[in-house]
């Protein structure tokens, strides 16, 4: 289990003090794919260097397994470093090794035998699905297998822990979700704990399980991903939220403006709907049952690791009362209603 | 029997080839020999400098100003002065203060300074992403330096060695000229004080000639390293 301790970090710059990191308690249980989301500069990779002492917090500790990591030695902290691999947004690989003396690399690091290490390399290479291109240059790879020779090698020394620090955000959108599904695997296969950082929801609703959302060295939100996508309590996490569930935002907005023009007296609605809900026909149930008509806006179901999540905008119109039914009824049926517009 | 126009250059009967071959053997051992040394030197201290920077220790950094000032002082002293400089501690250290022999400590302790400050640049320009990556590993700074630092800026290195033995092989030819011999000391003696323009010539095509072949093998070798584009 990794556990931060009121981890604090502060830099003194010519400008002044800056708070990297701000009172950050945080566990993470072994075997989970945790995320930690927020924009550049909100302190997410500070506070994930400290797990493997790239960094050191001003105050407060960092546990792995009980080992406070911020107390090591530089010998125990480099052997410490060899349980944790990481892999980086611009790969960080060697580009005068081959794909295989780049995976070879860690295990020299660690002192294996040449022998040892060429075969384990040989077998991560394959588990990456790189096989038949270990001789190759990395100037001769694509972003996409760049980056599954950064996983092969974070995964050279049978690492519990790997951190991922933004690796999917130079990748174009296709490989980026080969390459998380290459996380999901290797976290199902290997049973080490996976700890991401992005700037990307997309990434966190795809593969992660629990997640901590990030805003100026604070951690503001935390916990399942899928309780924080139903029910974001803060307005950082509801602007993550809706740019994945509605990536078009500004393109409705046009469309709802039209539809209140037309029908002034109808209600512009949010429903949300989760696991089973999105499988059964509550809408329609709705209209039959007030008399009411139904305007689409814009829907989606998006899967997260622990169910669906549907949204649906629409707009509805009919009498006053009717209205005020069918919205009550949806409350009734435990579908989350927003009502956004109505006049 | 010496014309003193401009066919002088073209009185080949003039030129003693024997003197002449072992002339440039000179001049090239000298370069050859100086260039060993400054590279082992100049990575040397390109490391110390580069290891050194940024450091918040106070010892470290004191280490950093004197490697600093010490290579910026011999790299801004001309070579002509230098030579006359160390005349003392060249003859303290290689017994004579004439020959090739003589030549080399004044050589070695220009040119070091000097790649000392590329093999620095060199490390500078690399990604840090990746130093950082190896630290991540649990690597030691000695494997960093062997395993990251070296290998992943030997282009640079290598370019810049040919540069240093470039401007070396002008060197050799300065210090000739005050009699550590070699192809500068056949062009000034026999060529310039005799009047015997062939020789200045000859010595001057040849020496041209080891310029061009040293450029040639540097580059061959950089692009032989070089893995960054295909």
């Amino acid at each position: 289990m990794i556990e931060f301790k009121d981890v604090t970090k502060t830099f003194n710059t010519k400008q002044g003090t800056v708070h990297a990191v701000q009172d950050v308690n945080l566990k993470i249980e072994d075997g989970h794919i945790y995320g930690i989301v927020g924009y550049s500069g909100a302190g997410k990779s500070t506070l994930v260097r400290m797990l493997n002492g790239l960094e050191t917090p001003t105050s407060g500790s960092v546990d792995i397994d009980g080992v406070e990591i911020t107390g090591l030695g530089a010998a125990k902290l480099r052997e410490e470093r060899q349980k944790i691999g990481m892999i980086f947004q611009h790969f960080n690989l060697l580009w005068s090794r081959t794909v295989l003396q780049n995976i070879m690399f860690p295990l020299e690091i660690a002192g294996l035998s040449k022998a040892d290490a060429q075969k384990k390399a040989e077998h991560l290479a394959d588990l990456v699905g790189l096989a038949g291109r270990e001789a190759a240059y990395p100037s001769e790879l694509s972003g996409g297998q760049k980056q599954r020779v950064g996983i092969a090698r974070a995964l050279a020394n049978d690492p519990q822990i790997l951190l991922s620090d933004e690796a999917t955000s130079a990748l174009d959108p296709q490989t980026t979700d080969e390459v998380l599904d290459l996380l999901l695997s290797i976290n199902e296969k290997l049973h080490l704990t996976i700890i991401l950082i992005t700037h990307e929801m997309h990434v966190i609703r795809k593969i992660a399980d629990h997640v901590a959302v990030m805003e100026n060295g604070k951690i503001v939100e935390q916990g399942p991903v899928l309780d924080v996508f139903k029910r974001p309590q803060q307005a950082v996490t509801k602007r993550f939220v809706n740019e994945e569930v509605t990536p078009s935002l500004d393109e409705t907005t046009v469309v709802v403006d039209q539809l209140i023009k037309k029908y002034p007296q109808g209600a512009i609605v949010k429903l949300t709907f989760h696991g089973d809900q999105a499988q059964l026909p509550i809408v329609s149930e709705v209209l039959k049952k007030y008399d009411l008509d139904l305007n689409i806006i814009e829907g989606g179901i998006h899967q997260t690791q622990e169910g669906a999540i549907g949204s649906l905008y629409i707009q509805l119109n009919g009498e006053r009362d009717q209205l005020d039914g069918g919205l009550a009824y949806l409350k009734k049926l435990r579908v989350e209603t927003e009502v956004l517009n109505r006049e | 029997m010496n014309d003193q126009g401009l066919g002088s250059y073209f009185q080949f009967s003039n030129v003693d080839w024997g003197n002449m071959l072992s002339a440039t053997w000179e001049t090239v051992w000298l370069t050859v020999g100086s260039m060993i040394v400054v590279a082992i030197l100049g990575i040397a201290l390109g490391l110390l400098l580069f290891e050194t920077t940024n450091s918040h220790n106070f010892l470290v950094r004191a280490l950093n100003w004197i490697v600093s000032l010490f290579v910026n002082v011999f790299r801004s002293i001309p070579f002509i002065i230098l030579i006359v400089l160390l005349l003392p501690i060249t003859q303290k250290i290689v017994g004579t203060i004439i020959g090739p022999r003589a030549a080399l400590p004044s050589l070695i302790i220009s040119a070091a300074p000097f790649y000392a400050r590329m093999v620095e640049l060199a490390f500078h320009e690399l990604d840090h992403g990746v130093i950082e990556a190896a630290e991540s590993m649990g690597a030691t700074r000695w494997q960093i330096i062997r395993k990251v630092l070296l290998p992943e800026s030997m282009p640079a290195l290598v370019s810049g060695i040919t540069v240093t033995t470039i401007s070396l092989i002008g060197y050799t030819a300065m210090a000739g000229a005050i009699g550590a011999g070699g192809l500068g000391n056949l062009a000034y003696q026999d060529g310039f004080q005799s009047n015997n323009n062939a020789i200045t010539l000859v010595a001057t095509v040849i020496i041209v000639i080891i310029v061009f072949i040293f450029q040639f093998i540097g580059d061959i070798a950089v692009r032989h390293i070089d893995k960054r584009v295909n």
